[in-house]
């Protein structure tokens, strides 16, 4: 039978990829024949990089030429936490400088975890003529400087995000940098700035952009100049309010509710720092519309947050400190039928006892009251096994579930045994799962349960719980989906480590930090694993001046096809097949 | 248990033979290396061949664990079943003394640290035994933007009146809102120990800042010692600060006349302060530094010669704190 040329036209086959968007898509398209792996590279415009040192700035650009969106993530998530000690890494400027000439055309950045200087910020903003998008989550490295630079030079910026960003706050001016003729903004979010910005050039600002749609403020912007901001932006979808407190003022305050009545588009409400509560009404006019509150760093009591609350009848994600209260939690459960995230943060993490009636309680309502309730953070003091089966009965639907039981090593309050068969249940129930944190008193049982049922989980966090490898060794081999591992102060060792080498390379990163893995074990694994790097980080010294058989302070593990990255500081070894290499 | 074996690879590469070549074994035998231990290796070690340190007890090491491998040598690449993985007991030995031992970087001293062998439990009983969970180093999970906030609040506001103060005093003192690691303001709220006090750390000559967490500290000398610690490992030009003919072992000596602070290394330990201003460290007593100090700066001597030298002679109205 002739070969009849049945192919599409390639300009065709592109404008079919054009619509495939998701990067798990686009890979499996990529390796349908070589000219499908071809169009496809050259027509796709977003990267995400999960781990920044899993390939290098120049592999990425050599596959895809034509990127207009990059996404990179560096520090593990225990980062977060002061685990991982400062100078570890995760260094964006090498892509900074591959991209500023290998994408002229390059919009959107966006980090997570990550060291940016001035000078990459500087950078970022001459070499990019249509660049729109900066989000820099849990950055740190950059001053209000490099800011300025971006604000003065990116004509064409829509997104300015410094999402939880450590800043080194220079100067409040560098907002005034923005041309006069500069129109643009559709997001801004400056939460995480600890200095006063010029309040003149943000009311100018606000005034002049018609499409923005976000604006997250930070503390130092006080209450009496809000409702001037919000009368200059009625058109707000998102707001983060500065500092939410003034003497209680009835002109202040009428000012403030009317400019909030204004605001018709108004979803999402956030900030409220040091709130006054005389002054929370200002908002009820709004609340019907309400689909995202945050409300954790709002020091009130739970009758005012009932009050609140109970009118967000729309509300999908709320988060909250633990001041809402079990009763809070009850009224939550009656009034939000729609909710389907909740984080609730401890008020007090270090004192000793409980200083609110928030208790497991709290959740089996939301749990029961709320049927889409998919993703749960929760920090609370007590909990028991009859409450998270519960929980897991009520919501099969639960995606992400991390439970924060303070004290380490709690039991179950009411039959002081572990909490294996609560989380067990969880597992078993929620079969859709995809991200949970463990807590409590835990033995191996538990990890039985989570490799046997949990295998759509991607993500998994556990601390203070197992009794040996057996319990490591159930995870690694039991959730097929598992991508990132992170473990802290666990007895797991070298067995259930060495033994499901093969696992780490289908995962993105596995963290153990006061565990019990030994040098010897590290160098083991690096050596038979060149997928992988196998980073020793020690504070107290070269690993290789102790026995082999010591424990290592803290490893992390992650996938690569770049090889031993050499941007380490002094107490990070890689362990690699190339002995030289070994201790830098 | 069937399939325990590897993550997605499947089978075992059977067989005997050098696991060297297979790049794709699923297993990494740790019978491959005998050196290797299990979790009994503490007993292949004790305290005083650690202090020793270097290579001395690499070799006793080696011959113990060799002898407590015997039944099993020369096997490779089985199935691992539940039995290799022993049931170690829920024990509740609280015998590990050291409490920072899972505060890793705030540890002040190296040799306690190393002296915590391979226990099973060690760092969860030290946790149990410390005093709760303030002890240690990131936890509660609570990111330092969050526990930032969290203390630079009132907890409970008294009244309105109060608010108001807090924001007026916060306008005109910017450091308390700064984004910054300075988490504990107001250290003895609850009279309770709060959550780390991490603050940078930088060396002139050394691109690379670090962090240390100043609550982990109760007086001048630990401190400075970590910091003599932290930055030895990175750099030579620590080096100059250990000579003079002294052999340090830097695993060995807890305690140390520090050089930092008698300045007698060449380099000078300073702190900026919550009004922006450069102070000589050991200057105050140390409850008054902890208060005031926003981040810390080894500078080379040479540099320090204009340093504000004493408290009372620069600042005295503007502090609000009784000297």
């Amino acid at each position: 039978m002739p070969r009849m040329g049945y192919s599409f036209p390639e300009e065709v086959l592109e404008h079919v990829f054009s619509f495939i968007q998701s990067d798990e898509d686009r890979n499996a398209i990529s390796e349908v024949c070589r000219s499908w792996h071809d169009i496809e590279r050259w027509s796709r415009r977003r990267v995400f990089v999960g781990n920044c040192y899993a390939i290098s700035p120049t592999m990425v650009i050599r596959r895809f030429p034509e990127v207009r969106s990059v996404k990179l993530k560096g520090k593990p998530h225990f980062a977060d936490f002061n685990l991982v000690p400062e100078g570890w890494g995760g260094y964006v400027a090498p892509w900074i400088s591959a991209m500023a000439s290998a994408y002229p055309w390059l919009e959107e950045i966006r980090l997570k975890r990550m060291v940016i200087t001035d000078e990459s910020l500087e950078l970022i903003s001459k070499s990019f003529k249509n660049f729109k998008v900066l989000v820099l989550s849990s950055c740190e490295g950059f001053s209000t400087d490099g800011l300025a630079a971006i604000a003065a030079n990116c004509r064409n910026l829509r997104e300015l995000d410094l999402g939880e960003s450590e800043v080194e706050d220079l100067s409040g001016h560098w907002l005034s940098r923005f041309p006069d003729n500069y129109t643009s903004m559709v997001s801004l979010n400056i939460a995480c700035l600890g200095w006063e910005v010029s309040f003149s050039a943000l009311e100018r600002l606000v005034g002049r952009c018609p499409n923005l749609r976000t604006l997250r403020l930070n503390r130092a912007v006080p209450l009496d100049k809000l409702a001037n901001l919000l009368c200059r932006a009625p058109q707000l979808v998102e707001l983060g309010t500065g500092a939410y407190s003034s003497e209680l003022r009835p002109d202040v305050f009428s000012n403030l509710s009317g400019a909030f009545s204004g605001c018709k588009e108004l979803k999402s409400l956030s900030g409220f720092w040091d709130v006054v509560p005389g002054y929370l009404p200002a908002v009820y006019p709004i609340c019907s519309k309400l689909k995202s509150l945050n409300l954790s760093y709002a020091t009130i009591q739970s009758p005012e947050l009932i009050k609140l609350v109970s009118q967000c009848q729309n509300l999908q994600r709320l988060w909250v400190l633990d001041y809402i209260e079990d009763a809070g939690l009850d009224a939550l459960a009656a009034s939000c039928k729609d909710l389907r995230e909740l984080r609730v943060f401890p008020s007090d993490p270090f004192g000793q006892e409980p200083n609110v009636p928030l208790t497991e309680q709290g959740l089996v309502s939301v749990s029961e009251g709320c049927p889409k309730l998919q993703s749960v953070l929760y920090f609370c003091r007590q909990m028991s096994n009859a409450a998270l089966m519960t929980i897991a009965r009520n919501r099969p639907n639960m995606t992400r579930f991390r439970l924060c039981i303070i004290e380490p090593h709690t039991p179950d309050y009411l039959t002081l045994q572990p909490l294996d068969v609560g989380f067990g249940a969880i597992v078993e129930h929620c079969k859709d799962l995809r991200r949970l944190s463990l807590s409590g008193l835990l033995t191996d049982r538990v990890f039985e349960y989570i490799g046997t049922h949990a295998k759509k989980l991607e993500m998994l966090s556990v601390a203070f719980a197992g009794e040996s490898d057996l319990g490591l060794h159930h995870i690694l081999s039991g959730c097929d989906n598992l991508r990132k591992l992170e473990i802290r102060d666990c007895p797991f060792g070298d067995k259930a480590l060495l033994a499901n080498a093969a696992k780490l390379e289908t995962m993105r990163s596995l963290w153990m930090s006061s565990c019990s893995v030994s040098f010897g074990a590290c160098k083991l694994l690096g050596q038979k694993m060149p997928g992988l790097n196998v980073e020793v980080i020690d504070e107290r010294g070269p690993p290789d001046l102790r026995p082999e058989s010591c424990p290592i302070d803290k490893l992390y593990v992650y996938r690569t096809v770049s090889g031993p990255r050499f941007d380490m500081p002094g107490f990070v070894w890689t362990m690699a097949e190339n002995p030289a290499l070994r201790l830098s | 248990m069937q399939g325990v074996v590897g993550g997605g690879a499947g089978a075992v590469s059977g067989g005997g033979g050098s696991s060297t070549s297979d790049a794709s074994m699923s297993t990494v035998s740790k019978e491959d290396n005998p050196v290797l231990s299990s979790e009994d290796s503490s007993s292949c070690l004790d305290e005083s061949e650690l202090e020793l340190g270097l290579g001395l007890s690499l070799g006793v090491g080696v011959g113990a664990c060799k002898a407590q491998q015997g039944p099993r040598g020369g096997q490779y690449a089985r199935i691992l079943t539940a039995k290799d993985f022993p049931y170690v007991g829920s024990s509740t030995s609280a015998s590990v003394s050291s409490s920072s031992s899972s505060s890793s970087s705030s540890s002040s001293s190296s040799l306690s640290r190393a002296n915590v062998t391979a226990g099973t439990k060690r760092s969860a009983d030290s946790v149990a035994a410390a005093n709760g969970a303030s002890q240690v180093v990131g936890w509660p999970p609570i990111r330092a933007y969050r526990m930032n906030s969290l203390v630079n609040q009132a907890k409970l506001p008294a009244t309105e009146v109060f608010n108001s103060l807090i924001v007026k005093s916060r306008n005109s003192n910017p450091a308390v809102g700064k984004g910054t690691s300075n988490a504990c303001v107001n250290a003895n709220e609850k009279g309770q120990l709060r959550s780390s006090l991490f603050v940078k750390v930088n060396m002139d000559g050394i691109p690379i800042g670090r962090k240390v967490d100043l609550s982990s500290h109760r007086c001048y000398e630990t401190l400075a010692q970590k910091l003599e610690d932290m930055f030895a490992t990175s750099s030579t030009i620590m080096n100059s600060i250990r000579s003079g003919g002294e052999e340090h072992d830097m695993m060995v000596d807890a305690i140390t006349p520090s050089k930092l602070l008698d300045g007698s290394s060449g380099f000078v330990l300073t702190y900026e302060d919550k009004e922006g201003d450069w102070m000589l460290v050991g200057d105050v007593p140390w409850g008054m530094f902890i208060n005031s100090v926003r981040r810390l700066r080894i500078m080379r001597a040479s540099e320090a010669n204009g340093l504000a030298p004493r408290l009372e002679e620069s600042n005295g109205g503007q502090r609000n704190k009784p000297i």
